[in-house]
């Protein structure tokens, strides 16, 4: 069964419609890619699984529906968003950043922080100061371990590499393939369709709304219009 | 469309951005140190100004507290409280009525904290809540209309003529190298900025304390982290009643008289606390309390035209406009950036 | 002529018709009474012109009201001034103080507009106090002409009726249409041309001056007196609530609202377990109920009933397609 399916879901800000009906399904352990254009429906489809737009359809997880979950309850499931501008607390401090993270967890969370510090050294140098003073690329990294904080088994990110400069951007796709490694589950919105088809197994490409296109990431990376439209050659 | 949501689109329009406030900015705490070194001088030069400084802290304290309770709400929820001085004034006539019962003045004290704070989720789960989305001028109505009830109330129950309550710190006077202080004032001093502590405390250290910071800066975010934002609003609301009761229970601790316009002053100079400290700097407005209940002892003491008692809400008005006017974020709050 | 100008015009006239009449039905204190009315009326309507119309809150009002109230009294008591020939008067003085407060209100923004008006609110009854000796302080000043009710109520409607055909008109025109546009989308006014600073302010001076009206026929209504604690706070809480009551944005609903705040304290008075001073109780829990239930007021409620009427009368069967909302 897979961990995360939509089925036919309709999603809407106000009067407009911004999903026509889509499905997917990702399976437990793997990390889906959903490119498409601006204004495709690709951030609103991780928002309709958290429940952070009006929706309708069919959308499950490991299971169980998440039609009536509110936003809150969702991070207790199991499901970790970072939303486009990250969700972080640029008014708290990183630490306080990444003790939000683990919200929802009891026990103990000295030893993950002790992880996510030796992994990122200048986290724990910096722990004091304020989120909001990082760089773009470093509130991304923050980002992450928050997530990690949260001990997830889905993560969604939304457009990670918006804003990023190139190096940067490989740096962020190795931490995720890495808490992929982890056993986390990822779904990954972009743009850069590029690097997300290297980074994914299989992908889905959304266009006004419904999915146009799905399969392996080298299937579509051959795929015509797929390479005209979002690979630029 | 009703009004309400055309005047809602304005009023989200209006609110700035949320502001990463790290405190004050140099002038400003140049400006405290400047007054600290003053009020130092001044206090070894003559008691008087000595004791009239002390007796400032100790109203400024009471300002501090309801003035915190306005800012607490005003951050997490965006909503000012115009009835917070009346729902401190409930609070005091409900420890008057415990007393009454037979309570000693510290149970009854205690135990209208832990009134004071389930009527503050209540009012904000039963009243704010379906409003908070809805303009600003549908807030301001509503805080009014609560306002309104509550006056209405104690003056039903209790009667409109004054009350006497057991003072809690007696009389006595102790004399520090000729300065008097009275045990009153100290008392006020020590459990107006004792209640500030331990909530500086408890939002500081404890994680339920930062879901409450969270859900106030940020709350989409934190919902997504799963902070039951709504419940975190609430237990804010209930924390700054406690705040309003502190208020209310100091505002005249040496001659206890409870009349139901009691707070009525003590909200202005309050709104003009958290006004000059900035309406989203905590600190700023506990800062901004002492400082202004300080400034108007010292006023009527030394202020020569404007030495009249009736003038010191004048005073204090004319404080809150020209801060309001001049750098409406206050002393310690950063400047909001209009969003287009 | 369309057919909401031909029904408003008639609501109008019949309006007009019933309050002729209406005097000679009643007894002289509750002419006086109907008299107040008429005054909560215009001052709701200036505050509506304010805060329906334009979008600035202001919780000071009964300042203005204070201003006019004490223009009236001051000119009667040391210059013997016909009463009537105080209104105009008392209008353009506190139109004059409304633009002197607008400008620098007009700065201001949402709470901290609410909070500038409330300091004024309270500010002005403490200078009343502080300059008691010029003003009268505790013993007041008392007119140099007796008011007779019939007289009262004559004049406080007529005022209502002018002010309100004056508000009709203004509202319709271009004055009007920018008021609103600054009210919806400063940004977008501001980017149109519409000068926020200068309807802002005219707002400020056209709710203040209907204000001081109100406040003068205040004056001449209290028997004719007024001294320091005439003016509290309350007035200013009063107008707001009467306003909101009414239903912002909307000529037809003030008369509900200014009848709300009048006649309530008369009519708990009578109702024994409400009894005296609790009407603040009542006045409170209908204004919340207002706000959470009926946001557009009364208007709101009236626009909806007509709007159902007409949609039902236009087809018998019963079921309206198009509800125009």
């Amino acid at each position: 069964m897979p961990l995360l399916e939509l089925e036919d879901v309709v999603a809407s800000y106000g009067p407009v419609k911004a999903l026509h009906g889509i499905s997917l399904s990702v399976e437990e352990g793997a990390i889906v890619a959903v490119l498409g254009a601006n204004g495709a429906g690709k951030t609103t489809t991780l928002r309709a699984v958290t429940n952070t737009v009006r929706r309708t359809g069919e959308i499950r997880f490991d299971g169980r529906s998440l039609a009536r979950e509110p936003a809150e309850s969702i991070a207790a499931l199991g499901i970790a968003h970072v939303p486009e501008g990250r969700g972080l607390f640029p008014e708290l401090t990183i630490v306080e950043n990444l003790k939000l993270g683990a919200y929802v967890r009891r026990g103990s969370i000295k030893s993950d922080l002790d992880r996510v510090y030796a992994y990122f050294p200048w986290m724990g140098r910096r722990r004091q100061e304020l989120a909001g003073s990082l760089s773009g690329g470093e509130q991304q990294m923050l980002a992450l371990a928050r997530a990690f904080m949260q001990k997830p088994r889905l993560l969604l990110l939304d457009e990670p590499s918006l804003g990023l400069a190139p190096i940067i951007v490989s740096e962020i796709f190795t931490i995720v393939r890495e808490l992929n490694q982890e056993g986390m589950t990822v779904v990954v919105v972009e743009q850069n369709a590029h690097i997300a088809l290297q980074l994914a197994a299989t992908a889905y490409v959304l266009e006004v709304g419904t999915v146009a296109l799905h399969g392996p990431s080298e299937e579509l990376q051959q795929h015509e219009s797929v390479r005209r439209s979002y690979l630029g050659y | 469309m009703s009004v309400y949501e055309l005047l809602g689109r304005l009023a989200i329009r209006d609110v700035g951005t949320r502001r990463i406030s790290t405190g004050a900015s140099a002038p400003v705490l140049g400006l405290l140190v400047a007054a600290c070194i003053f009020l130092t001088v001044g206090s070894l030069w003559s008691s008087q100004f000595a004791q009239l400084t002390v007796s400032g802290v100790a109203q400024g304290s009471v300002f501090a507290s309801l003035a915190l309770a306005l800012v607490l709400i005003y951050r997490a929820t965006e909503v000012i409280n115009f009835a917070q001085g009346e729902m401190a004034m409930l609070t005091t006539y409900i420890a008057y009525q415990l007393t009454l019962w037979g309570l000693s003045y510290w149970a009854a004290f205690f135990a209208t904290l832990g009134i004071a704070f389930v009527g503050g989720v209540t009012v904000q789960q039963v009243l704010i809540r379906p409003v908070q989305q809805k303009s600003i001028i549908a807030i301001v109505i509503v805080s009014i209309g609560l306002l309104s009830i509550i006056d209405g109330v104690v003056i039903w129950i209790w009667g409109g003529d004054p009350k006497f309550m057991p003072a809690p710190f007696g009389a006595s006077v102790y004399r520090v190298g000729g300065v008097a202080v009275s045990l009153t004032d100290l008392g006020t001093i020590g459990v107006a900025i004792g209640t500030v502590l331990v909530l500086w405390l408890f939002f500081q250290f404890t994680k339920l304390g930062l879901a409450m910071r969270a859900s106030a800066l940020r709350p989409a975010a934190a919902r997504l982290v799963g902070v039951r934002v709504n419940l975190m609003l609430a237990l804010g609301w209930g924390f700054a009643t406690v705040l309003g009761a502190v208020a209310g229970l100091l505002t005249e601790p040496s001659q206890f008289v409870l009349t139901p316009t009691m707070m009525q002053p003590i909200l202005i100079y309050a709104f003009a606390a958290a006004v000059l400290g900035g309406l989203e700097s905590p600190m700023g407005s506990v800062v901004a309390g002492i400082a202004l209940g300080i400034f108007l002892n010292l006023l009527g003491q030394y202020g020569g035209y404007l030495q009249d008692s009736a003038l010191r809400l004048p005073v204090a008005f004319a404080v809150l406009l020209v801060v309001l006017l001049v750098k409406p974020s206050g002393l310690f709050g950063r400047a909001a950036v209009r969003k287009v | 002529m369309t057919k909401r100008l031909a029904r408003g015009l008639a609501i109008c006239a019949a309006a007009a018709v019933l309050l002729s009449l209406l005097p000679f039905t009643l007894s002289g204190l509750n002419r006086v009474t109907a008299a107040q009315v008429g005054l909560y009326f215009i001052a709701i309507l200036g505050l509506n012109i304010l805060t329906g119309y334009t979008g600035q809150i202001s919780i000071g009002h009964g300042a203005f009201m204070a201003i006019g109230g004490y223009t009236t009294a001051i000119m009667s008591r040391d210059h013997h001034t016909d009463l009537i020939a105080t209104l105009p008067l008392a209008f353009a003085i506190t139109f004059v103080c409304g633009v002197i407060v607008g400008l620098p209100a007009s700065r201001l923004h949402g709470v901290y507009l609410a909070l500038a008006t409330l300091a004024l609110a309270i500010s002005v009854p403490q200078i009343a106090i502080k300059y008691s000796s010029y003003l009268g302080a505790r013993n007041g000043i008392h007119l140099s002409e007796n008011v007779g009710d019939m007289w009262l109520y004559g004049v406080a409607w007529g005022c209502a009726a002018i002010l309100f055909v004056a508000s009709w008109l203004l509202l319709r025109g271009r004055t009007g249409r920018a008021f609103r546009a600054v009210r919806d989308s400063e940004v977008a006014a501001a980017s149109s041309g519409v000068s926020l600073v200068l309807y802002k302010t005219l707002a400020f001076g056209i709710s203040a001056a209907f204000a001081g009206v109100a406040g003068s026929l205040f004056v001449m209504s209290n028997l004719g007196y007024v001294n320091s604690d005439t003016f509290s706070i309350s007035f200013s809480l009063n107008i707001l609530i009467g306003a909101a009551v009414a239903g912002l944005g909307s000529l037809w609903g003030v008369a509900a609202g200014a009848a709300f705040i009048a006649l309530l304290p008369n009519i708990s008075d009578n109702i024994s377990f409400i009894g005296t001073g609790h009407d603040s109780v009542v006045v409170g829990i209908v204004v919340i109920v207002v706000v959470l239930l009926l946001p557009t007021g009364v208007a709101g409620l009236a626009h909806r009933a007509v709007t159902a009427l007409a949609a039902r009368r236009a087809r018998p069967g019963g079921i309206s397609a198009t509800e125009a909302r």
